[in-house]
């Protein structure tokens, strides 16, 4: 016992731990849809006909909690036309032909920064998102500190989930830009306390991180257990700060900030550059791929493109599934006409024998899943809930059993050895409490 | 290229089947089962093959007749078979055997829906059941080797106050008893291999087994008469295999402590205080029933959750 939150020992498979990006340039058609971040889609800006170049803004954001979208390569914007994301919205999204030459946009110049306020706007202008995977943006993450609440900055370099080295390959080729990036976070938001949490499982990173931070005052690299989730939000915070997140409250809640690595890194680029989110290193693997590689390539590459530049498929008749993400949080991909998001760390592409899913079969209360659950929960009280017939019934035992912390980890589902849809259940239930809250609140009206 | 699989994560899954947790059992049950043949000879292993004949059949046959998915593949059923047959002595007729196995697998197991849904654990109910419906169940049946007088058990001499075997006959099985309960070191095997294989948590036996040696001590005040208590009877054998059933006792570890405690405290009183020698199933059994209630006292306020 550490002491400290997950304790899923999961196959770690970082094979391309050890590849630097290789760029790519991509040819076939660039697909930007208006929503890659949490919040309200970007508004276009352009429209069917205009020349675009790298790094020209294509959409605005959209609110307060949006972010902008910008051109990752050169060429022709073809149109505008619905998206269909996987959780069922459809949005705008701008396709662009590439002509290949990746002419930097005029406008591209260093943001002017001379106070809180304009940093934020700097991050704000950047587009960048949580590129770990959750996609909020950065710059309301960031403007917590406008009240001074923050104390600790955690860059989150745990890469928990297997294969993705994406993070990894950025400890490791951009640790300068790292480091620029936590002096300016310093610098400009008077956030005294930094912590670059990393599995031990990334030696190299660790070593890295605390070689370029060696003379930086306030800056720590822990070092944390290869134990999945270490790089969840509220496990990390935990575990670097013994801070408990409250139910329903946030981070900032308790003078935390958690930033992916990446983003930092991004930040720090945009900063010194003027170059916003345009392209980002993604990490092709899973055993039906030809040649896994790390790949940096502009936001809005086709995932058939990718996967072509990596050698394609060993065998085009064996591909079971394709995720986007890790193999424990990853979403399936329904086409490869899918584009690369600003939130894609990974693009996974299995077999049709590792993609076999066991079929289900009856609990046997063995109890691995409460175990398992960083959090403390017990999965088989939300599956038997969804059971009972009356709807207040299930959401009441829901709430009681406090669903609505689960992060969706997957732990539960991974050790169930009655191949049980636990984190599905989960998910159900998640939405249940959820729609049943909005519709007590309408009749409250 | 065909069309892609779409599922939600996430999109691995450890190795461990249910079949292999059963597997495991059975593997750990191994040791006790050739010493219950070496001990009481070739009638115990028929009887075994009986039991576990019976529960498999038993089994396939009702989920047949009921149009249910069939659950023979997980071995749980064999698993129950082989649990019974080693709480049993090999007095026990091939027909009760048969009827003892039955009880356990469609009354215990089926009726309440399979695997997963028995609140009673299948084997301890049926050997309960037997020793209420006929005598020779509870009879004292001697080892193959064994010159004791009618072979009694040990708990039994304990109760009238007779000899008692030497503790190296308590430790290799050499007394009288049911057929898989009375080799110390066979048990002992099976639940070193449990434990390794992470079937089960080392300290819900432990716990069980030093809450009737402390008590036993309490009520002897010998601690050499309490070591016997611990030693004999289905106690440890009804720890190691019974009382760590997953389906019957609470889900976290720590309910699954309190479950230990309580067996432990009512195999002493039923030995002590209650007209049976013998407490083990009976403790097992009023736990079971009390499982849902612990696991209720047990529930934790999640990380970051507010006690409500």
């Amino acid at each position: 016992m550490s002491g400290l939150l997950g304790n899923l020992r999961i196959p770690h498979r970082k094979n391309t731990a050890s590849m630097p990006a290789v760029k790519l340039n991509p040819t076939g058609d660039i697909l930007l849809p208006m929503s890659q971040h949490i919040g309200a889609p970007a508004t276009p800006v352009v429209k069917a006909g205009d020349s675009v170049k790298v790094g020209q803004k294509i959409a605005e954001a959209n609110g307060p909690v949006s972010s902008p979208i910008y051109a990752s390569v050169s060429g022709k914007v073809l149109k505008i036309e619905p998206y269909l994301r996987p959780n069922g919205q459809t949005v705008d999204a701008i396709r662009i032909a590439p002509d290949g030459e990746m002419t930097p946009a005029e406008e591209i110049v260093p943001p002017e920064i001379v106070d809180m306020e304009s940093f934020l706007l700097a991050i704000r202008e950047s587009g960048i998102v949580g590129l770990g995977g959750a996609g909020f943006p950065a710059s309301v993450k960031l403007a917590a500190q406008k009240n001074g609440k923050i104390d600790t900055v955690i860059l989150n370099g745990s890469e928990c989930e297997p294969y993705i080295t994406s993070d990894t390959r950025a400890m490791i080729d951009g640790a300068e830009w790292i480091y620029k990036g936590v002096l300016l976070l310093k610098q400009h938001l008077g956030i005294e306390k930094y912590i670059i949490g990393v599995e031990d499982n990334k030696p190299e990173c660790i070593r890295k991180m605390k070689e370029v931070f060696a003379s930086a005052e306030g800056v720590e690299v822990v070092t944390l257990p290869s134990k999945y989730p270490q790089g969840a939000e509220k496990v990390i915070i935990y575990n670097t700060t013994k801070r408990v997140v409250p139910e329903g409250k946030l981070p900032a809640d308790v003078g935390v900030l958690v930033v992916n690595v990446s983003s930092v890194l991004t930040l720090a680029q945009y900063i010194e550059t003027g170059m916003p989110l345009v392209s980002r290193v993604v990490t092709v693997d899973g055993d039906a791929i030809k040649n896994p590689q790390n790949v940096e390539v502009p936001i809005g590459t086709s995932a058939q493109e990718l996967i072509a530049f990596c050698g394609g498929f060993v065998n085009e008749e064996d591909v079971g599934k394709v995720l986007y993400g890790g193999p424990m949080m990853g979403a399936c991909l329904a086409t490869l006409a899918e584009p690369v998001l600003k939130t894609t760390g990974a693009i996974l592409a299995f077999t049709k024998k590792t993609s076999k899913m066991q079929e289900p079969t009856a609990c046997i209360h063995c109890g691995r899943c409460v175990s398992a659950c960083p959090l403390d929960l017990d999965p088989t009280t939300f599956s038997a809930a969804l059971a009972y017939g009356d709807k207040e019934q299930r959401v009441q035992i829901l709430q009681d059993a406090h669903i609505g912390l689960c992060m969706e980890c997957g732990c539960c589902s991974y050790v169930c050895p009655a191949k049980r849809p636990l984190v599905q259940n989960n998910r159900l239930g998640k939405a249940e409490v959820r729609d049943y809250l909005a519709h007590q609140a309408t009749l409250k009206k | 290229m065909g069309n892609l699989t779409v599922s939600t994560s996430p999109h691995i899954r450890s190795a461990v089947t249910t079949q292999m947790v059963m597997r495991d059992v059975l593997i750990a049950l191994a040791p006790a089962t050739v010493a219950a043949v070496v001990l009481f000879g070739l009638r115990a292993l028929l009887l075994i093959a009986v039991s576990v004949a019976t529960c498999v059949l038993g089994e396939f046959l009702f989920h047949l007749i009921c149009k249910k998915q069939q659950t023979i593949g997980d071995l749980s059923a064999a698993v129950t078979g082989v649990i019974l047959a080693l709480n049993l002595n090999t007095q026990v007729t091939v027909w009760q055997m048969i009827v003892g196995a039955l009880f356990a697998i469609i009354v215990v197991k089926c009726f309440f829906g399979g695997i997963g849904c028995n609140f009673a654990n299948p084997a301890a109910t049926a050997r309960v059941f037997l020793a209420i419906s006929f005598a020779q169940v509870g009879a004292q049946v001697p080892t193959v080797y064994t010159d004791l007088v009618a072979g009694a058990t040990p708990l039994g001499n304990l109760a009238t106050g007779s000899e008692l075997p030497s503790l190296v006959d308590m430790l290799i099985g050499n007394r009288g008893g049911s057929m898989g309960e009375t080799c110390v070191i066979a048990i002992l095997l099976g639940f070193v291999y449990l434990v390794v294989r992470r079937v089960i948590k080392w300290q819900v036996p432990t716990v069980f087994v030093a809450t009737v040696f402390v008590l036993s001590w309490i009520f002897t005040k010998d601690i050499h008469m309490a070591l016997y208590y611990v030693l004999s009877g289905g106690l440890l054998f009804g720890a190691v295999f019974m009382a760590t059933d997953y389906v019957t006792t609470p889900i976290r570890t720590s309910g699954r402590m309190i479950f230990a405690l309580g067996c432990g405290i009512l195999t002493v009183l039923i030995r002590f205080f209650g007209s049976y020698p013998e407490g083990v199933s009976f403790a097992i059994l009023i736990m079971n029933i009390l499982s849902p209630y612990i696991d209720k006292l047990t529930a934790k306020v999640p990380f970051g959750g507010k006690r409500k």
